[in-house]
């Protein structure tokens, strides 16, 4: 049975003095995979910072619920053990730990026990393999150097090795070539179960290929104003976001 | 806005317990406190100085009156030389087995893990303790090939007296500034090391300077000449347990580099956060030698330390990598200098430094290329990293290019921690304290994957790093 995962009730998020996110309602069940699109600084990646819990991001009202939990005030860290995961648009370059190491800690901090290390290597080479990630880079430094590409498919890896309830993935398409697209795309087919549910943002249908797209929402200027299935996505490509907008379809 | 929890201390203070042992202070011989020819001359008469070196600690002595206070860098206010004892002997002489020396001083020297590092990893051990040295020893199949490792006082009276006094303070001279000419008058202590030609030493020689008395000051000398072909590794370590008095260290460091050869020499300096450490070390490199400084800075209230290097050979090579930990209270003032004075030269200078809980981490150097020194190449870098709002950093480097034909590079980088990196490390289920100890331990690992293995180990202790499971 599919159950509420997340909900985002009349959230406000504030950057300093500027209110970025306002009203905003979401809600994404079990198994879901949604879809937000809108124009460049609508608010999209500071929704998935909040959720996440970015201390810079302030919440001023509203609430976060996930699984059950009002998360709204717990630290970051809580949030991923919880089962939050999110990928980012610019991941960090973090000189100092191998991305091998950095996995396992990882995952003996999300999960709460270390892992068996046989076991969880064969699982890291087998992933690594099918996001065709070379075997050096488990000994690299998190990120450090990495191709824009590359970055992406380290997050995916993560995201597979750390098997969050939600993901959220931001723009995790943006800046790739095609190849690169459908590696990343089939990291998240790979990801998905009938249990886990995905929060994807982005401007390109392409990511989306062989996913059942549950509901797509548009953002803009910091609320969610139309939500639909995933035809909305050959509709925005059309219309374009002005359309919705400028309020020509309401739900 | 919730902002990360400012008053939480995430990366440890370095973990002093076993550097803060005290022993009870039985000397058996102290001089005064403060400086007259009095006291000088009573160093003079306790050590069999020969008459040469009476009349250098006295003549140094007088240039220390003659000299001002350095008029820049960190602040002296807190060292008073009118209570400094200059001379503390400890109750034994010197010995060649552990087992000889008093059990109070052994047990201090056990617990540093000195004599354990001994039979495992080095050809040699000198412990100083207080003024004196108490141990000394090295291993016969590196004594058999003509390596001398012993103390100044016994090269000072022994075959090699002619070659003391050709070099000492030759390169330091007492006029180099006040704490020089402090340590030319009351100097005592140290090691003398001789590399004969060709003789390269594969394991390296170690020597580890401890001060108990309240009060006083260390001023040990240390004077190593590889020759030609040769090569040497060379580890200092010096501790002091904490005393609400001010404590000095005004060691001086002379090394002789001959042609092709190369010395590597390390240092981890964890003194006490009462201790003024204005310390003196500089080597000269001949043709196509290489002097390697590797230092890790840890303790002090206050240090002012420049290892320098004269390239005074063509085609000779100084690297100087260094990592400073201040903490509260701390003031570190930190870097190196080079003179490239023959051409085709090349230095190259890298330094990490991290301050916290107010500490403040200075960087300073200065690297002169002369116009003789064409074709050379120098390179700078050095990065600080501030742990919290309160604590300092400030970069000083000077670079003096007196020809057209050379090559120089210099990167500076000043920052906090990014809380973005925090954050994301955050959202893979890591603690805040785990995520910024992993973003300190990375910045400083390419400095320290370079201090000698057991100090690499002891450095992980210092900078206790609270890291959940192992990272490596």
């Amino acid at each position: 049975m599919s159950h509420e995962l997340l909900k985002v009730e009349n959230l406000q998020v504030g950057v300093e003095d500027k209110v970025i996110l306002d009203k905003l309602n979401l809600t994404i069940r079990s198994g879901e995979t949604h879809v937000l699109m809108g124009p460049n600084g609508a608010g999209k990646s500071t929704l998935g910072y909040a959720i996440m819990g970015h201390p810079q991001y302030n919440i001023c009202q509203g609430n976060i619920v996930f699984d059950g939990d009002d998360i709204t005030n717990e630290p970051t860290d809580v949030r991923a053990k919880k089962g939050v995961f999110l990928s980012f648009q610019n991941p960090e370059e973090v000189p100092g730990i191998a991305l091998g190491n950095f996995l396992r800690v990882s995952r003996e901090a999300v999960t709460g026990e270390a892992p068996r290390i046989l076991k969880f290597q064969k699982e890291m080479r087998s992933l690594m393999d099918s996001l065709e990630i070379s075997q050096d880079y488990a000994a690299r430094y998190l990120n450090v150097g990495f191709s824009g590409g590359e970055k992406k498919k380290s997050e995916i890896l993560q995201m597979l090795m750390l098997n969050p309830k939600l993901a959220i993935l931001d723009e995790t398409d943006s800046g790739l070539d095609v190849d690169a697209v459908k590696v990343v795309s089939k990291g998240i087919r790979q990801f998905r179960n009938d249990k886990n549910s995905l929060l994807i943002i982005t401007h390109n249908a392409k990511i989306l290929d062989g996913l059942k797209v549950d509901y797509v929402h548009i953002l803009v200027n910091g609320t969610i104003v139309h939500t639909g299935d995933s035809s909305l996505i050959q509709e925005i490509n059309e219309k374009g976001f002005q359309f919705f907008e400028a309020g020509g379809v309401r739900n | 806005m919730r902002a990360f929890e400012e008053e939480k201390t995430r990366v440890d203070d370095i973990d002093r317990t076993i550097y803060d042992v005290k022993d009870k202070v039985d000397a058996a011989f102290t001089v005064d406190s403060g400086l007259t020819p009095e006291i000088v001359n009573q160093i003079s008469v306790e050590k069999k100085d020969p008459e040469w070196m009476r009349l250098f600690r006295q003549k140094s002595l007088h240039t220390y009156n003659e000299m001002p206070l350095p008029g820049w860098g960190p602040s002296l206010d807190g060292l008073d030389m009118d209570h400094i004892v200059t001379y503390v002997r400890p109750k034994t002489s010197m010995s060649s087995k552990w087992e000889q020396v008093p059990e109070d001083i052994k047990n201090t020297f056990e617990r540093l893990g000195i004599p354990q590092a001994e039979r495992l990893s080095l050809a040699g051990v000198g412990a100083q303790y207080d003024s004196e040295v108490v141990y000394h020893n090295v291993r016969a199949e590196v004594e058999a090939q003509g390596v001398v490792y012993t103390d100044i006082e016994s090269a000072l009276h022994g075959p090699y007296a002619e070659m003391i006094r050709k070099h000492f303070m030759k390169l330091v001279p007492p006029s180099d500034h006040k704490f020089a000419a402090l340590h030319g008058a009351v100097w005592s202590g140290g090691s003398f090391v001789y590399v004969p030609e060709g003789v390269k030493l594969t394991i390296p020689l170690q020597s580890y300077f401890r001060l108990n008395a309240p009060g006083a000051g260390q001023f040990e000398h240390t004077l190593i000449i590889v020759e030609k072909n040769a090569y040497l590794h060379f580890i200092e370590g010096c501790s002091a347990p904490r005393y609400n008095v001010a404590n000095l260290h005004a060691g001086c460091v002379e090394l002789f580099i001959g042609e092709n050869a190369r010395l590597r020499y390390s240092t981890i300096e964890n003194w006490s956060k009462n201790m003024y450490n204005l310390n003196t070390k500089r080597a000269l490199v001949e043709k196509g030698g290489a002097i390697e400084w590797v230092s890790g800075s840890f303790g002090s209230n206050t240090s002012c330390l420049y290892p320098m290097s004269v390239l005074k050979g063509e085609g000779a090579r100084t690297e100087f990598t260094g990592i400073t930990f201040a903490g509260k209270g701390q003031t570190l003032d930190n870097g190196s200098k080079v003179i490239h004075a023959a051409p085709n030269t090349s230095s190259r200078i890298s330094t990490k430094s991290i301050s916290k809980d107010g500490g403040t981490c200075i960087y300073r150097s200065s690297v002169v290329i002369t116009p003789e020194a064409a074709h050379s190449k120098s390179s700078v870098s050095c990065e600080s990293l501030m742990l919290d709002s309160e604590s300092r950093s400030d970069t000083i480097p000077v670079m003096d290019i007196q020809n057209d034909e050379s090559d120089v590079g210099h990167e500076a980088k000043i920052g906090r921690i990014s809380d973005t990196a925090i954050f994301y490390l955050m959202t893979r289920g890591l603690s805040e304290d785990d995520a910024r100890s992993i973003i300190v331990s990375g910045f400083a690992e390419p400095i320290a994957k370079e201090l000698p293995m057991e100090y690499a180990v002891e450095m992980n202790n210092l900078i206790k790093l609270e890291m959940s499971g192992s990272i490596g």
